[in-house]
């Protein structure tokens, strides 16, 4: 069988269509809200679902999403609940997921494990932003052998040499950081993005998305001129900060996903 | 075999666990540390700074009337308390201000528990002429408020860190966070033999002075080397400097003294390498203190400087290899050997280095017939008297 993520994105270059990414804190503001929010945001047609696993020292976060795991975590969320949401969902869903967490939390629960886990729950790939490629090698063994993907990073300030590294050992997709920084919002984009994503293009042929910093459609719009897809964390992740209470959460955060995507199709 | 190696690794400790922003900087840090670590120059411009302003060497001070106290320990102190700044965090400041110059580097971060860090980094930056801000948990600005208006007036600016535990951990993490912001024109002046790969190492040689000058006065003054090492090991820098020039003295025992806070069933303590597992934390591999869930965990100690949840990666490296051994003593015996200091010696140690003063005790306990120690004092206590003086 072929790799969800990978399906979306063939699937998405015949359409000459372009990936909208969400990113959610699993566990915020509890699991089964979580659950529900995968199906909302499925139906609110993101392409792919990036489950966020809170870490208590999430030094690659912004304040959004730092108090996000942190309630999460309080929630007594963990990866092993976490798989079992995922398991549920995809008796609901096709939708490709992502598990996005730090390295500590998957080198606990031990690498092997957690490969197994993911295919066995239907996990379709790993983001890790504290894992370089060149500490990845084991987990990239393990991931390969699973047909699971493993996402890794470009950044400003990665050289050509290290572009070519990461493009060549990533699969499902190159996430590309727009700016130095941490996850949240900002008003302006860097202007160095489109010549970025143009490089690491010219470098390979796999998809490349665009993610940190990223709070509304039309720099959505603006950064898909070059880009294969966005990725949308701390604004939904604050949407449903705001609404966390609300009986019509779900509503909400579909409704918000629809502003986007109203502007890239 | 020389360690680390190429990929900055002790074993199976080390690394470079850090998000790709900072993949190429640390690449170039290797790169110049490892050739300024070559350079004559930069030799001789460190030795300065280190006899000139930060007054080395240090004396190797035979403790006479707390020898007298055990009977059957000779014991040495190494008093690094005596340094420009009270503590031996100048060793490495001194070290690391200078590689961030040769980088180009306007602005310097560093995150600090106790203080002494800090107080250490805005001194070499205010002697550097360079911009300096520090990363401080909350609830260790309360802990340590002397130091804090030290960095004030050196004319750096301390930074109140809210997160988590608020304590040195969580300044770390926020540090990190700002060096990934500011990658460009900002050095991260890291305060232990932690962090990423070239950290570890450098922080290591830069205090490294401790144990050549310890190694080469005890000879001196006995004819020999002693019989063990005992310092305080918190993310291990002072612990690290002594022990790394007596690797190949066999004979020579090394003693890491870690904090066990209220006790080390109390799940209140610091002892990473007594009771924690292999983890990442702040970008490198070693032993940390972690949940089920592989969940930092809050690290507790009396001394501010212990209090952290990692250790150094070559520390978990020389447990693992059973080179150094790694004992633990409680916030109440630390206090106790603070006390005995004090009395019989006239020197108030810091919290931290009471730690090892405190397993003296232990070790006279346990040695049989008459062993001649060096214990790393490495830092004065004077920051701590507030502190103390609440509790005893």
């Amino acid at each position: 069988m072929k790799n969800r993520i990978e399906n979306k994105f063939q699937e998405l270059k015949k359409n000459k269509a372009k990936a909208f990414i969400a990113f959610i804190t699993a566990g915020f503001p509890n699991l089964s809200a979580t659950e529900k929010l995968i199906y909302a945001l499925d139906s609110a047609g993101a392409d792919i679902i990036e489950l966020g696993v809170p870490f208590s020292d999430p030094l690659a976060d912004g304040p959004t999403i730092q108090s996000a795991s942190y309630l999460a975590l309080k929630n007594g969320t963990n990866l092993k609940k976490i798989f079992e949401v995922v398991k549920k969902a995809r008796a609901k869903t096709e939708v490709p997921i992502a598990l996005m967490t730090y390295y500590n939390p998957v080198f606990h629960y031990g690498e092997e494990l957690f490969i197994r886990d993911c295919v066995k729950c239907g996990v379709d790939g790993v983001i890790i932003p504290d894992l370089p490629p060149e500490e990845a090698t084991t987990l990239i063994s393990l991931a390969r052998k699973n047909n699971i993907a493993t996402v890794f990073f470009v950044s400003p300030t990665t050289s050509v040499k290290r572009m070519r590294f990461a493009a060549q050992k990533a699969t499902g997709f190159i996430y590309y950081v727009s700016t130095t920084g941490v996850t949240g919002e900002r008003r302006n984009l860097a202007k160095n993005i489109f010549d970025n994503v143009r490089k690491i293009k010219q470098l390979t042929h796999k998809p490349v998305c665009v993610g940190f910093g990223i709070s509304n459609s039309s720099q959505a719009k603006e950064i898909l001129k070059v880009a294969d897809g966005v990725i949308v964390g701390s604004a939904i992740i604050k949407k449903i900060a705001e609404n966390k209470t609300c009986p019509n959460l779900n509503e909400k955060v579909k409704k918000f996903v629809f502003t986007f995507k109203k502007e890239i199709k | 075999m020389k360690l680390p190696d190429k990929k900055g690794y002790f074993g199976v400790f080390g690394g470079k666990f850090v998000p790709e922003t900072l993949m190429s900087l640390l690449d170039e840090l290797t790169k110049v540390y490892y050739s300024l670590a070559k350079d004559k120059n930069f030799k001789k411009e460190f030795e300065f700074y280190l006899k000139e302003y930060a007054g080395r060497p240090t004396n190797l001070y035979f403790a006479k009337r707390l020898s007298q106290h055990f009977k059957n320990l000779k014991i040495y102190l190494k008093r690094e308390d005596l340094l420009h700044t009270g503590a031996h965090k100048i060793n490495n400041t001194l070290g690391q201000i200078l590689v961030a110059k040769k980088m180009g580097k306007t602005r310097i971060i560093a995150e600090t528990g106790a203080g002494q860090h800090g107080v250490a980094t805005a001194t070499v930056c205010a002697l550097m002429g360079l911009k300096c801000e520090i990363y401080m948990g909350s609830e260790d600005i309360e802990r340590q408020s002397l130091n804090v208006y030290r960095m004030n007036l050196l004319g750096a600016k301390v930074i109140p860190v809210e997160s988590g535990s608020k304590t040195l951990k969580d300044a770390m993490n926020e540090a990190i966070r700002d060096w990934v912001t500011n990658v460009n024109n900002t050095f991260y002046l890291i305060g232990s033999v932690a962090g990423p790969h070239p950290y570890p190492v450098m922080v290591r040689d830069f205090q490294s002075v401790i144990g050549k000058e310890a190694r080469a006065q005890f000879m001196k003054k006995e004819g020999r080397l002693p019989d063990a090492l005992v310092a305080c090991v918190g993310g291990g820098s002072n612990s690290m400097g002594l022990f790394h020039q007596f690797f190949n003295d066999k004979s020579v025992k090394m003693i890491g003294v870690e904090a066990a806070g209220f006790g080390l069933n109390s799940k209140k303590h610091a002892a990473t390498l007594k009771r924690g597992s292999i983890g990442v934390l702040h970008g490198s591999k070693e032993n940390i203190l972690q949940t089920a869930d592989g969940q930092i965990e809050i690290a507790h100690s009396i001394a501010a400087g212990l209090d952290y949840p990692g250790v150094g990666p070559e520390h978990s490296y020389y447990q693992s290899i059973k080179r150094a051994e790694y004992v633990s003593v409680t916030d109440n015996e630390a206090l106790e050997g603070l006390k005995l200091l004090s009395e019989t010696e006239g020197i108030i140690p810091a919290l931290e280095s009471s730690h090892a003063i405190a397993y003296l005790n232990k070790l006279s306990r346990k040695v049989k017939g008459k062993k001649s120690v060096i214990v790393c004092l490495s830092g004065r206590g004077d920051k701590d008297v507030s502190t103390i003086k609440e509790i005893i």
